[in-house]
Parts: C-alpha cells; sequence; structure tokens
C-alpha cells in the first residue's frame, strides 16, 4: 500500500495560504487512488514557485530552467516511455518563457501531463505581469495597467488541437485530484491549467474572486467535441469553466517510432555482439 | 600523379553530382582522394564549385592551381580560367556559357545537347560531363559504369541505359577532341573509404551508443542529423528536429538525464541559443555531446563560408564556472575517435563535451583506408536494476574522492534520481547553504578538473623532430598545414604541431619545450585574431612569434600557405 508517508517531500517554502499547497495535496491524493509509487513517475519543473514543487514531494525530479520544462520531459519521456513524466511549471514559466515549447509539445503529442500552476502573476520574482494577468491591472512594473490582451491557454490548447485540455481549481482539492487522474491517465499530451491564487502578490485574483465565478462542467457536455470544446473554453468572466474540456485520442508521438513499441529506449541493449559488426556494415557504405 | 579537378556553376545545376561521382570513382579506383566545396547560401543561381584532388599517394588539401576545369556557367570561366595550369584543360558547353573562348586549353562540348540526345533529358548534362572529364583522363570506364550500376540497378535497365549511353557519350568525345589533354592515370591500390566529417562524427556517434540527437537545422551542421536520420531505424535512434536549438539542447539533456547517451549540434547562432542548457547540463551533472559547427560570424555571418572563430566561445560559453572538453578533429578519422572519446569523457566525468569543426571541413572529403574499431570505448558508467537498488542510501550528487558520483537510470529500481538547476545537496534537492555550495563547487570544478587535464591527448607533431620552424594549427587547418609542411621541408628544418583535443591543454611539459626551444614559431588561423594563440598565451604565458590569419570565409590553401610561411621565414 502506497500512502501519504511515501510522498513525505522537504517543507514547503511557500507562503502561508498558497494554493500551491492545495495542488499538493490534490497529487499525492491522486497518486495514492492511482497506486502509484515514488520511483515510477519523473517531474519536471521550471524555475518560480511553481518549480520547486517535486522537492515537496518524493520522486524522480529534474528541476530545470526556467521556461524549459517541456523539452527536458519530451525528452526523458522519449527515452524511457514506461515512464510517467509530469512537468510542472508557473504560468510564466510555461506560457511566458516558454511558450514555443508549449505549442511544439502540442503538436508532437508527446506523452507528457503538463500542469500548470497559473497564478496569473509572476511570484518567485515578486508580482510582475503574466502573459495570463487581467488586462488593466496594475502591478509594479505596469504604470498604465496590464497593456497586452490575456492569453487564454485552454482556447489556445483547443485551437492546437492538443489530445486532452483541462483547467482546475486549487480551491476544489477533490474536483482537482479527479481531474488530475483524467490527465495521468490520458496516453497522449494533456494540459491541465490549475487556477492558483497567489495570496501576496495578486490582488484581483483572489480566492473569493475565484470561488464566484468557477462552476464545474457536468451533463451532457461531450468534450470530445472540438467545436463545443472550443465555444467552451472562450467562457472566461462571470463564469469560469473548470473540468475537462477537451479530448482527443490522436497517436501519441512514440507510438509512431517502430522500435519503442515493444520495449522503452533505455532498455535497448547498448554494444550487443553483432553491434561491431553492424557498424562494419554502416562502414562499408563509405568504400 | 597529383590531379585537381574543379567544377564551377551556378547553384542548383548539378555540381555536388558531378562532384562526388568523380570523388567516388578515384577513391574506388584506390587513389587517395580530397574534396572541398565553397557554396552560396542560396538555392539557384550564384557561383558555387566543388573541388577534387587525387592522387597515388596521400593527400591532405586543396591546392590553389587546377588541372581539369568543368564551367557550368560564364562565371567559372571568369572566375577559375587563371587557375588552370598551363597544361590543363578545361570543358565548357557554349550554349550554358554563352560565348565562345579562344584559347587552345578549353573545349568547348555540346553537354546539354548530348543529354538530350543520348539520355532522353537534359538533366543528364551532368553525366556527360561525368564521362567527358573521365575522357579527357582516359580513366577505365568500368569503374564509374559500376557505380551507376549500384546506384541505379533498382530503378530498371532503362535508367541505367540512359545514364550510361550519357556517359559513354561525354567520355568518347572528350576523349577525341581534348587535343590539349595528356594526363597520365598511375596504377592505383586498395578501394578506399570516402568520407565527410559530418558522415564520420555521425558514424562515430552511433558506434559510441548515442540514441539520442536532437537539433534545428543549422549549416554547416546539420549533415550530422542527416547522416543519423538515414541510420535512425537501423540502429534505433531517435533523431528529433526541435522547434528552436534551446529545445534541441534540453531535449537532449533530459534523454541523458534518463539514461541514454544524447547529443546535440549546431553552428554558431544556434549555440548561442544553446548556451543557458549548457550550463543546465553542468549544473545537473547530466553528460551531453555537442558538434559545434564553426561558421563566420557575428550574427549570421557568411552562412555558408567558413571560420575558426568560436573556440574562445566554446570555452567560454555559459554562465557560472564548470569544466568542459573540447575536441577539434583535423580529419575524418581523428572526428570519427574524437566523437567516441567526447562521449566517452562525457559520460565518465559527467560534463558537457565538445566537437569543434567548421564549414570548410565539413563539406571537404577525404578517403580513409581503414577503420580501427577495437580502438574505441563503450564502457558503461550509468547504473541501473539491482546494482543500483543494492546502495541504501543513493544521491545522485553524493560527494566523492573524484567528485564523481554514480548516476543512476531512474525506474529501472525503487532508488529516486534528483537534480536541480538551482545549487543542490548532495539528493539533488535545491538549497543555498553556503558550506553545501562550496562543497559542490568542489566536486563539480576543482576535484574533476585535474583528472580531466590528464584524459587530454597530445598534439600531433609531424616533420623535423629538430625543427627549427614549428608551424602550430588546430582543428581544420591539420590537412592543409600538414600538406605545406610536405613543401617546405625539402630544404627546411620545419615541423607541424596540431591541436585536436584542445581544451583543457593536454597536462604535459613536452610539446611547450618544443616550442620554446624553436627559433620560430608560427599560429596558422582561419580566424582575425588568433584564438588558440590567446588561448596558449593565457594557459601557459607561450607567445607565438607570428601569426598567420584567414578571415576572409574561405579556407587556406596548402600551396598559398607555404608561401605565406616563406614569406616570414625568409
Ligand atoms: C532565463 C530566466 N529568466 C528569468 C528568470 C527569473 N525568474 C524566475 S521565476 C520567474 C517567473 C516566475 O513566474 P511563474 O513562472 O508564473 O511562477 P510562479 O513563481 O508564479 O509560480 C522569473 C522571471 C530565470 N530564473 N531565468
Ligand atoms: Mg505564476
Amino acid at each position: 500500500m502506497i500512502s501519504l508517508a511515501d510522498y513525505q517531500g522537504k517543507m514547503p517554502a511557500w507562503c502561508p495560504g498558497c494554493g500551491n499547497y492545495s495542488i499538493l495535496r490534490a497529487f499525492k491524493e491522486a497518486l495514492i487512488e492511482l497506486y502509484i509509487a515514488p520511483h515510477e513517475f519523473t517531474i519536471v519543473s521550471g524555475i518560480g514557485q511553481a518549480g520547486k514543487f517535486p522537492h515537496y514531494l518524493r520522486c524522480n525530479t529534474f528541476n530545470g530552467l526556467h521556461g524549459r520544462t517541456l523539452p527536458v520531459a519530451t525528452g526523458i519521456r522519449l527515452a524511457n516511455n514506461k515512464m510517467l513524466v509530469i512537468a510542472v511549471a508557473g504560468d510564466g514559466d510555461c506560457y511566458g518563457e516558454g511558450g514555443n515549447h508549449l505549442i511544439h509539445a502540442i503538436r508532437r503529442n508527446i506523452g507528457v501531463k503538463l500542469f500548470v500552476h497559473n497564478n496569473q502573476i509572476y511570484g518567485l520574482t515578486k508580482g510582475q505581469v503574466s502573459p495570463t494577468s487581467m488586462e488593466g491591472m496594475f502591478t509594479k512594473n505596469q504604470p498604465f495597467g496590464v497593456l497586452s490582451g490575456q492569453l487564454n491557454p485552454v482556447t489556445l490548447a483547443v485551437a492546437l488541437d492538443c489530445s486532452f485540455v483541462a483547467r482546475g481549481f486549487a480551491g476544489d482539492i477533490n474536483h482537482l485530484k479527479g481531474i488530475m487522474k483524467e490527465a495521468i491517465n490520458h496516453k497522449g499530451f494533456a494540459l491541465l491549467d490549475i487556477l492558483q491564487p497567489c495570496v501576496t502578490f495578486n490582488k484581483v485574483n483572489t480566492y473569493d474572486w475565484y470561488r464566484q465565478r468557477v462552476y464545474p462542467i457536468e451533463g451532457e457536455y461531450n468534450p470530445e467535441d472540438r467545436l463545443s470544446a472550443f465555444k467552451k473554453s472562450l467562457e472566461w468572466g462571470d463564469r469560469i469553466p473548470i473540468g475537462v474540456i477537451y479530448i482527443n485520442r490522436r497517436q501519441t508521438f512514440e507510438e509512431r517510432i517502430p522500435f519503442l513499441k515493444d520495449r522503452p529506449l533505455i532498455d535497448h541493449e547498448l554494444f550487443t555482439d553483432n553491434w561491431s559488426e553492424s557498424i562494419k556494415k554502416a562502414l562499408d557504405e563509405f568504400f | 600523379m597529383d590531379y585537381t579537378i574543379k567544377i564551377g556553376g551556378e547553384a542548383g545545376q548539378g555540381i555536388q553530382t558531378i562532384g562526388d561521382s568523380l570523388a567516388k570513382v578515384f577513391s574506388r579506383f584506390g587513389y587517395y582522394v580530397f574534396t572541398h566545396q565553397e557554396y552560396e547560401s542560396r538555392i539557384r543561381g550564384g557561383h558555387n564549385f566543388y573541388q577534387i584532388r587525387f592522387s597515388d599517394s596521400p593527400v591532405t588539401a586543396s591546392k590553389s592551381v587546377i588541372d581539369i576545369l568543368v564551367c557550368l556557367d560564364n562565371e567559372s570561366i571568369k572566375a577559375h580560367k587563371k587557375e588552370l595550369t598551363l597544361y590543363g584543360a578545361a570543358i565548357y558547353d557554349s550554349k550554358l556559357t554563352k560565348e565562345s573562348i579562344d584559347d587552345n586549353r578549353f573545349l568547348n562540348i555540346p553537354l546539354l545537347e548530348m543529354a538530350e540526345r543520348f539520355g532522353k533529358n537534359k538533366i543528364m548534362a551532368n553525366t556527360v560531363a561525368i564521362g567527358a572529364v573521365l575522357g579527357m583522363l582516359n580513366f577505365p570506364q568500368e569503374v564509374f559504369l559500376n557505380i551507376l550500376q549500384e546506384n541505379l540497378g533498382k530503378k530498371g535497365g532503362e535508367v541505367v541505359k540512359l545514364n550510361k549511353d550519357s556517359f559513354v557519350a561525354g567520355y568518347e568525345f572528350a576523349k577525341k577532341e581534348c587535343l590539349q589533354c595528356a594526363f597520365t592515370i598511375t596504377p592505383s591500390g586498395k578501394p578506399k573509404m570516402l568520407m565527410g566529417v559530418n558522415e564520420s562524427i555521425g558514424i562515430g556517434a552511433i558506434t559510441s551508443g548515442c540514441k539520442f540527437y536532437s537539433a534545428y537545422p543549422m549549416t554547416p551542421s546539420t549533415g550530422i542529423m542527416l547522416f543519423l536520420a538515414s541510420k535512425a531505424e537501423e540502429f534505433e535512434i531517435i533523431v528529433e528536429q526541435a522547434e528552436d536549438e534551446i529545445a534541441a539542447i534540453n531535449m537532449a539533456i533530459g534523454a541523458s538525464f534518463a539514461g541514454m547517451r544524447s547529443m546535440t549540434g549546431t553552428s554558431g547562432g544556434g549555440f548561442a541559443l544553446m548556451v543557458e542548457g549548457l550550463s543546465l547540463a553542468a549544473m545537473t551533472e547530466t553528460p551531453i555531446v555537442i558538434a559545434l559547427a564553426q561558421r563566420p560570424g557575428p550574427a549570421t555571418g557568411l552562412p555558408t563560408k567558413t571560420e575558426q572563430a568560436d573556440l574562445l566561445f566554446a570555452i567560454h560559453a555559459g554562465h557560472g564556472e564548470f569544466p568542459r572538453v573540447i575536441f577539434a578533429p583535423g580529419s575524418p578519422d581523428q572526428a570519427f575517435y574524437l566523437t567516441n572519446k567526447a562521449f566517452d569523457i562525457s559520460q565518465k566525468y559527467q560534463i558537457p563535451a565538445f566537437i569543434l569543426t567548421d564549414q570548410y571541413l565539413s563539406d571537404s572529403q577525404w578517403t580513409i583506408d581503414e577503420i580501427d574499431l577495437t580502438k574505441y570505448k563503450h564502457t558503461q558508467y550509468r547504473i541501473r536494476g539491482e546494482k543500483l537498488e543494492s546502495i541504501k542510501d543513493y544521491k545522485r550528487h553524493l560527494f566523492t574522492e573524484n567528485g564523481i558520483s554514480f548516476f543512476g537510470i531512474q525506474g529501472t529500481s525503487k532508488r529516486l534520481i534528483i537534480t536541480d538547476s538551482d545549487e543542490h545537496d548532495e539528493e539533488g534537492h535545491i538549497t543555498e547553504d553556503p558550506d553545501i555550495r562550496v562543497k559542490m563547487v568542489n566536486k563539480r570544478l576543482h576535484k574533476k578538473w585535474p583528472l580531466i587535464k590528464r584524459e587530454m591527448g597530445l598534439p600531433y607533431f609531424y616533420g623535423d623532430s629538430d625543427a627549427d620552424i614549428v608551424i602550430v594549427g588546430w582543428g581544420s587547418t591539420y590537412g592543409v598545414i600538414k600538406d605545406s609542411i610536405d613543401i617546405l621541408s625539402r630544404n627546411k628544418k620545419i615541423a607541424m604541431m596540431h591541436f585536436s583535443e584542445l581544451y583543457p591543454l593536454p597536462d604535459s611539459e613536452d610539446y611547450m619545450n618544443i616550442l620554446k626551444k624553436a627559433k620560430k614559431t608560427i599560429g596558422v588561423e582561419n580566424n582575425a585574431r588568433g584564438q588558440f594563440a590567446r588561448l596558449i598565451k593565457t594557459e601557459t604565458g607561450f607567445e607565438f612569434d607570428s601569426i598567420i590569419n584567414r578571415y576572409d570565409g574561405r579556407p587556406f590553401y596548402s600551396d598559398l600557405l607555404a608561401r605565406s610561411i616563406n614569406d616570414i621565414i625568409g
């Protein structure tokens, strides 16, 4: 049996009341319910408050550079496509610094699950604007308020035909745990954007602000219908949907590589007996 | 026998096809061959050339004079007529050049017309030209015809026949009409391999167990990716074109962290984008091999030309202080050997390793007799499975005597592999503790560095062992310096010292003593400020007496280099 104690990591250095605590809690519970042991998955994180996430757990960890979670996660997943690979990033990390990688990870449909702790602000660097900050919001480096439009990552992902798109809310641990499990069980690339109140630097998008607006998607909704997913993704303002917004079960990148079918790359034996024979054959082509 | 053939024309005219075919014919026949190319950054038009030197004794560089010139456009006549020797011969098609030349060395040959008549297609003009050149040399026809059968046999008899007829038509025409042609073909040796440096880096990587290559196309490094992609299925290698160079290096680092030998390749501008990733590899002690194929900068510079101006960049790139090794092969066989060494050292010490080349080297081909596969290392340094499991208190960045900690492969046991781009403790968790910080820097840098230095091979010494004059070069100038030493050693006590393992400089006094003893030391570098000379000066205090620089984007030629050396030593 796996229990919460198995995931006991370092003491978090987040602010008291930070939405990240609930995300951590939901994630641990999801792991327990899915019987995933610490050595069975890898977290690749970036730099920011969100990037510290894996240190507060016990798991294989690559805490890389700001903005570069997805390429590292892609490399790990290709080297070992039996490993569950989760990328954890902040909104600045993933939608700002690393935006290009997001587009291409979605295109590849690499089997990586991306959890974005979206607090609509740069937390670690103390409160600058993020791509998801709301227009007009005032921050220390935005004397005229945020001038650029707000990025809607969910709409972007649906537009790119991302194979799994969902939104969660740190204030609803049970619901969040559920979609984390769905994301983990989905075989292709999954984007899970998590609304995460930042109690220190974002005085606009507070727990109350979110609570008044979020509602779980229920009933007739069919996430496999792209047009209605697109429509759903555009809802932002008075009402903000949370839950699985879009699913598309296309082949993954790994599935298209013939020699990964039977076993992951890390189990391909190097330097076998006929290795130097095959090298000799390759060299013969130069004669 | 030592002849040089030059084929000039516009991009898209098939210069490469003609050049590659002729080079293959000569190496297959058993001659030593050296080829190099100059081209422009465009797909059609402009002026490009392909130069082939072949001989019955080893050749390692191009000469500036030519024996046979093939002009596919008028520009080729203008640009290269002066390079043709008095006894040389040239062919052109006045339909292509739009004028006739009144020079008894120039033969007008209807390439296009013969192509349409014998090959039923203008495109066959290339095959006619190949025939014409071999006809001028009075070279046995079968060598080419056999290669033709091998390459096109699958496409059926008709394709082979059209090619053969075009070839023979060109051959017979030139043999009969070239009155100037008096070339002698000597008997040949065993067939030789003909290889370019990008291919040999590729095959070196495969031999070393490389399973992952991610890169973004950039001349002149792209050939490595293309070669590995052509072998991806056979050797089960993942070759991925990343969205940019930042992704390329980070993917390779990810794959390496997870347990695969990984590599990336690029040129200056792309490497500039990779620099933060380089520092990441260093901090997380994740092995990575980077092929850096130089071209002239700054910025986009001369995208298809050559330069050796990124040595100091490669040495200093990356924020923070960390070890790295830099190899700069001078030939395909050195590239093969050093690619293997780059993999081995980067795995052993868990550090980044570079293979530094340039456009000249990347687009050259050389003949090689044989590659000795028994010389290559393939030690598996990573630990996995039961062995990893048996380490009860496994820590990824454990402090050790030599600074090297066991690097486990995650997922093969219950042990967790943890690392961080932040400063971290032995387990791999983020920390700001000053004592741990100092110990970690000592582990990564100070403990490994002296061991790494000891791994570096000595420079290659060639020529008079008691030389008065020592010519020093690195990387791609190997062949051209060697060739000019051969020219100059007839009446001078001269030698070459060539560095292909150049950073850190090898840990030995021997080569410094040779330099100190020489009456004159001359550095030769394809850059503007003598970057290797600066490295030597910084590391050892020694200064060369003179430096010969070339930075017009073109390579050195051995006869011209010999003349420049002569001018200095008088
Ligand atoms: C290349 C680079 N640029 C800038 C930084 C500084 N930096 C660290 S975290 C961060 C932004 C953090 O915001 P976000 O990604 O939203 O994470 P959060 O702290 O809000 O969880 C920045 C700009 C860096 N570490 N690396
Ligand atoms: Mg943020």
